[in-house]
């Protein structure tokens, strides 16, 4: 009775297709749009052609701006998994008082939309005399991130046993010993996927940057500049280019994942 | 010697774990919890909490002034009631709710399914979910945009193919709920999928066993146990929505403005700090109530623990 039939099972495979299909046309469009060789999008397309990737790798301010953005998510996220490693223990691991309002005022960047949050932290910064700069983007982008990175490694801390750092006291380590030996280890996947989550988040941010970076320019917003002051089919090159990089740091996480899962079957 | 006093260190943040000593806030202060949280929530404080102080000070001081030590007034939430300014705001709502209802009715069959039908490939299956918001949501819109524009993919293919002329799909109300949905979708299928992990089967099972039907078992049992991570879901979609500001924008062309516009528009090229934070205050207001509500009812170590 409460078996699922065949034909409902087909159903349901169709519906999640056709999500997944609703999900990445937008991606293929553009990808697809990339390797038009005319200046207009047409469709269908009338002839392929590359030229305008010997556009985008010709172009030195779209280099800056590629180094912009990698800067930015290299430091966010280097930055908030330092953060949200210890973050992490204090909202999933001790016990203390004051921990679920902590935990509350973790979420609360989360559930705000990013670019109020964005427009505040640009009035913030000219009321505290800080420049709007790249490295101000840094701080802005740390502030939505670092608690998505808080989340990703607490969900590792709550699958941690307590008793294996308690061991590790009674056989006489110090406080930090326990850490580096115990507790950051056994903590490893949760970091990785928290650091390469945090630095994909930030490589694709767009809201928090447009109303931080002040005079430097990240690729999304190079991306919104240009569909502004009219279309060239660079933004589509650019974009498949950046969505590739994107594919390559997720594929280096499987990989680790992977090997760590090998790893961890060899020991056992 | 200093290997003695680690361990004197360890034992005495051990003990207060296990019991928080009432011995004022030193003491607090000094649980390996409170170390473990201060970087984090000095964060918050100079990059969340302060910032939205000093925007909810700025909504009382006299329009176009730049400094808080002005003698508070209601003049910019005056300007934004008389002068219709809260259209925008009225119009975040409605998309809002609209996008919400649409995604959740779209999301929970897909939930269901991917948990309950395609368990053994569910991993993959919220890893291809998630992907997409690792791609910036401007450019997914930039996508869109190329495929609905009048001879894009869309128009393009039913002219050429099929020959039936269409008219630009863009720059409409519903272009604009459309992107909403589609830039939304994932946190709204995310926790629900969370949420439908979290209803034990045999109590599905229990409520077959004595006799009720399927739609008895989806109103009492399924989506009651589910409501966590359906509440969850609604109000991110919800929140994130009304504060949208590159679908109207990108896909909605002039059609309808909504209130981040506003407030980018008082904030930058208007030069009127007061106005743009009293409009950011009745997003702050929205978000506020709603998270906090929603806060107050679920149990977080239970949603990301599962214990």
């Amino acid at each position: 009775m409460n078996e699922i039939g065949r034909p409902a099972r087909w159903l349901y495979g169709m519906l999640i297709a056709l999500v997944l299909l609703f999900v990445y046309l937008p991606m293929m469009t553009l990808v697809m749009a990339s390797f038009s060789r005319s200046k207009f999008f047409k469709f269908p397309i009338p002839q392929f052609a590359t030229n305008w990737y010997a556009d985008v790798f010709a172009s030195l301010s779209i280099r800056s701006f590629f180094w912009t953005s990698l800067v930015i998510a290299l430091l966010v996220a280097t930055i908030a998994t330092v953060l949200a490693f210890f973050g992490a223990l204090a909202f999933a691991r001790y016990r203390w008082a004051g921990r679920k309002l902590y935990q509350k005022v973790l979420l609360l960047p989360i559930l705000f939309p990013q670019a109020v949050l964005g427009l505040a932290l640009l009035l913030w910064f000219s009321a505290i005399g800080v420049t709007p700069s790249w490295q101000a983007a840094v701080f802005a982008h740390l502030v939505w991130i670092a608690p998505i990175t808080t989340l990703v490694i607490a969900i590792q801390v709550y699958s941690f046993d307590p008793a294996m750092e308690e061991a590790a006291v009674d056989l006489g380590a110090t406080r930090w010993q326990t850490l580096k030996e115990v507790t950051l280890p056994i903590l490893t996947p949760g970091i990785v996927s928290g650091f390469l989550s945090a630095f994909l988040l930030s490589w694709a941010n767009f809201p928090l940057s447009m109303f931080s970076t002040g005079a430097d320019q990240t690729i999304p917003e190079w991306i919104s500049a240009k569909i502004q002051s009219g279309y060239t089919p660079q933004v589509p090159a650019v974009g498949t280019l950046t969505m590739l990089a994107a594919v390559i740091v997720m594929a280096l996480g499987g990989f680790a994942a992977w090997l760590h899962a090998r790893r961890r079957a060899g020991l056992a | 010697m200093a290997q003695a006093t680690g361990i004197v260190t360890i034992t005495a943040a051990t003990t207060a774990r296990a019991a928080p000593e009432p011995s004022g806030w030193r003491a607090w202060l000094r649980q390996a919890g409170v170390l473990t949280a201060l970087p984090m929530a000095l964060l918050m404080l100079a990059g969340f909490v302060a910032p939205l102080l000093l925007v909810v000070a700025f909504a009382f001081m006299p329009p176009q002034s730049f400094s808080i030590l002005q003698p508070p007034t209601l003049a910019n939430f005056q300007e934004i009631f008389a002068n219709s300014f809260y259209r925008s705001f009225l119009a975040s709502l409605y998309l809002a709710a609209a996008t919400t209802l649409i995604c959740m009715v779209v999301c929970y069959p897909v939930a269901y399914a991917m948990v309950r039908v395609f368990g053994r490939v569910a991993g993959v299956l919220a890893l291809l979910i998630t992907a997409p918001l690792f791609v910036a949501d401007n450019l997914r819109l930039v996508g869109w945009m190329l495929f609905l524009v009048k001879g894009g993919v869309l128009s393009g293919a039913l002219q050429a193919w099929f020959g039936i002329a269409t008219d630009s799909m863009l720059y409409t109300v519903s272009a604009t709920l459309f992107g909403l949905v589609y830039t939304y979708l994932p946190f709204m299928l995310f926790p629900m999928i969370m949420g439908i992990a979290m209803v034990p089967l045999e109590m599905r099972e229990a409520a077959f066993d004595l006799g009720a039907t399927r739609w008895q078992v989806l109103k009492e049992v399924d989506i009651p146990l589910a409501m966590p991570g359906i509440l969850i879901g609604a109000l991110m979609t919800f929140i994130l929505a009304a504060g949208a500001l590159s679908e109207p924008r990108i896909l909605g062309g002039s059609s309808v403005v909504m209130i981040a516009q506003d407030i980018q528009n008082e904030f930058t090229f208007a030069q009127n700090w007061p106005k743009g934070s009293a409009l950011s205050v009745l997003m702050i207001l929205v978000a506020g109530v709603l998270a906090v509500t929603l806060l107050r009812r679920i149990d977080l170590d239970g949603i990301f623990g599962r214990r």
